[in-house]
């Protein structure tokens, strides 16, 4: 059987590489599931949006509704399935029990979050694409900054992806995560202005809309297409920013805990 | 030589629950040690601790000198852990779920190694079939071959026997055995006493989360029983000098009788000739860690 104490070179680049490939595959393996079907959702919601608000609604001045809606749905679907990602992958790890096989190796805390937020952007950023991939064929759409756009959705699904670790860490069963779901992140997004402009909003809730941060992820990543925005984007950005950094420093200090995973 | 594990009275709670009240121990490398104790006597929690799957409430853990919450690093690489629970990735083949361990392991090409691990466990026709859709036997192998992607020098194994058939236990012994001789420390907890027995050079047992007995198997068989003799009578008809000593009346109808030592036969029969009966079937027998095991739980 070889030498017991064998010295290789391990490196924890290696490591963390693992723990984000196994992530991906994890979501990529069923992608059916993980991506085309998120994708198929966007596309109803602008099915039926479109058609029965066409003429109805004029967010942005000389912009359609269609493609006022489109890049809103298409953060929706990456910020979404950047908290599904994560929060599904550990809470299924937990209730199968084989999350031990990610708890035993010498994983540091901080490769541990990497991987596992890093694959959860992953699935928003494929999944948003996908839903670009989709309509850019029948809704004309402007792309004017889209440097802002793509520092946006990294921003938002990293706040997602982050949120999704601590709701799978935190969840023992999986009502807990639907709840987590269905009463914060769903409402949240909804009322962030994914399908509208809150200026169309009375002012006490447009004053409320400015205590959402997924309002400031929808409305800047818009600005990268349209070059306009109901706040200013770089407020916006500030705003989306310190979420994630405070968020992401949460979920570090959570993991290194070992609060509910090394209990 | 730094010793392979070493615990220094740690404590564990759970809420008001005391899983380990105080449990210090030293196990030497190169050792085949066994840890017995009834359900609840705090075997898993230690294991846990040792794996980082659990942190202690006070006290210190180290693997070949290496603290298990100041290195880590170097204390989960020296170590690998068989689980009790039969848990599997059902995204993953064989292969894959051993490639991705070693990856976890820092160890990015480790082919040789997992065929080699895989050929031992009589895994290889199986390499490419999904986790899923494999026995439990097949799945426990799995889970051994998943402990030693990384050559730990210290492998524990957490009733690695429970619910698995007979050829596959003997397959996984022999295998171990095979280990311990490579020069790896192994630490076992099982439930069957008899396994422990036959492979276990030093013993400790839990009850209620503290060390009750910890010695050599072959000290804690000696001090703990005399040895039996058992007898078949003809005509049936024990003489009644005698009859203290029965400890028990077996099913076939023979005596079990209580001896100090061995020299106690020759009296034994001394009064058996005296009082006219005939020894049909005799048989001297050795204190078996079972009873060991339940001496020790009733005392403690």
């Amino acid at each position: 059987m070889g030498n017991a104490h064998v010295t290789r070179h391990p490196s924890p680049i290696t490591g963390f590489y693992t723990l984000f490939y196994k992530e991906w595959l994890r979501f990529w393996k069923v992608s059916v599931q993980t991506v085309l079907a998120p994708v198929l959702t966007a596309l109803l919601y602008l099915l039926v949006f479109s058609q029965t608000l066409r003429g109805h609604m004029e967010a942005f001045p000389g912009v359609s509704y269609p493609s006022f809606l489109v890049p809103g749905l298409a953060m929706m679907s990456v910020l979404q399935n950047a908290f599904a990602n994560s929060s599904s992958s550990l809470m299924q790890s937990k209730m199968t029990g084989n999350i031990i096989f990610v708890l035993l190796p010498p994983l540091s805390h901080r490769e541990f979050f990497l991987a596992y937020l890093l694959a959860a952007m992953a699935r928003g950023m494929v999944v948003g694409l996908g839903v670009f991939a989709a309509t850019v064929w029948v809704v004309d759409l402007p792309l004017a900054r889209p440097l802002w756009a793509l520092a946006f959705a990294l921003a938002g699904s990293g706040i997602m992806g982050a949120l999704g670790i601590i709701a799978g860490i935190q969840s023992e069963k999986i009502d807990q995560l639907a709840a987590f779901q269905n009463f914060i992140i769903l409402p949240l997004t909804f009322l962030s202005g994914v399908f509208y402009s809150i200026q169309s909003l009375p002012p006490f809730w447009q004053g409320l809309s400015h205590l959402n941060p997924i309002f400031y992820m929808i409305d800047g990543f818009r600005y990268g297409f349209f070059g306009q925005a109901d706040v200013s984007p770089a407020l916006s950005l500030a705003i989306v920013t310190a979420c994630f950094f405070v968020l992401s420093w949460l979920t570090l200090w959570l993991i290194k805990s070992g609060y509910k995973l090394r209990h | 030589m730094v010793p392979a594990i070493q615990v220094q009275d740690i404590f564990k709670h759970y809420g008001a629950v005391r899983a380990l009240a105080g449990v210090s121990l030293e196990i030497a490398q190169g050792e085949f040690f066994g840890l017995l104790g009834p359900n609840g006597a705090g075997k898993t929690t230690l294991i846990s601790i040792l794996a980082g799957l659990t942190i202690a409430s006070s006290g210190s853990a180290s693997v070949l000198g290496f603290d298990v919450r100041e290195r880590y690093r170097e204390a989960r690489r020296a170590l690998g852990v068989v689980p009790q629970e039969l848990v599997f990735d059902p995204f993953f083949t064989v292969r894959e779920t051993l490639a991705i361990q070693s990856g976890y392991f820092g160890i990015r090409d480790n082919r040789g190694w997992i065929e080699e691990v895989m050929h031992h466990l009589d895994l290889t026709e199986k390499a490419d079939t999904n986790m899923r859709a494999l026995s439990g036997g097949m799945k426990r192998r799995v889970l051994v071959a998943q402990a030693l992607v990384h050559k730990p020098p210290v492998i524990v194994l957490d009733e690695p026997t429970a619910g698995v058939d007979v050829e596959l236990r003997q397959a996984l012994w022999r295998f171990v055995r095979r280990l311990n001789a490579d020069g790896h420390t192994i630490v076992l907890t099982t439930h069957y006493l008899e396994e422990a027995e036959a492979l276990c050079g030093r013993i400790a047992m839990l009850k209620q989360g503290r060390i009750v007995a910890l010695d050599t198997t072959q000290n804690l068989l000696r001090m703990h029983s005399g040895c039996y003799v058992e007898l078949r009578l003809e005509p049936d008809r024990l003489p009644e000098r005698l009859a203290p000593r029965v400890v028990e009346r077996r099913a076939n109808g023979a005596y079990r009788l209580a001896l100090g030592d061995y020299n106690d036969v020759e009296g034994l029969m001394g009064e058996i000739r005296a009082s006219g009966v005939r020894v049909q079937e005799m048989e001297v027998m050795q204190p078996d860690l079972e009873e060991v095991f339940v001496q020790i739980m009733q005392k403690a």
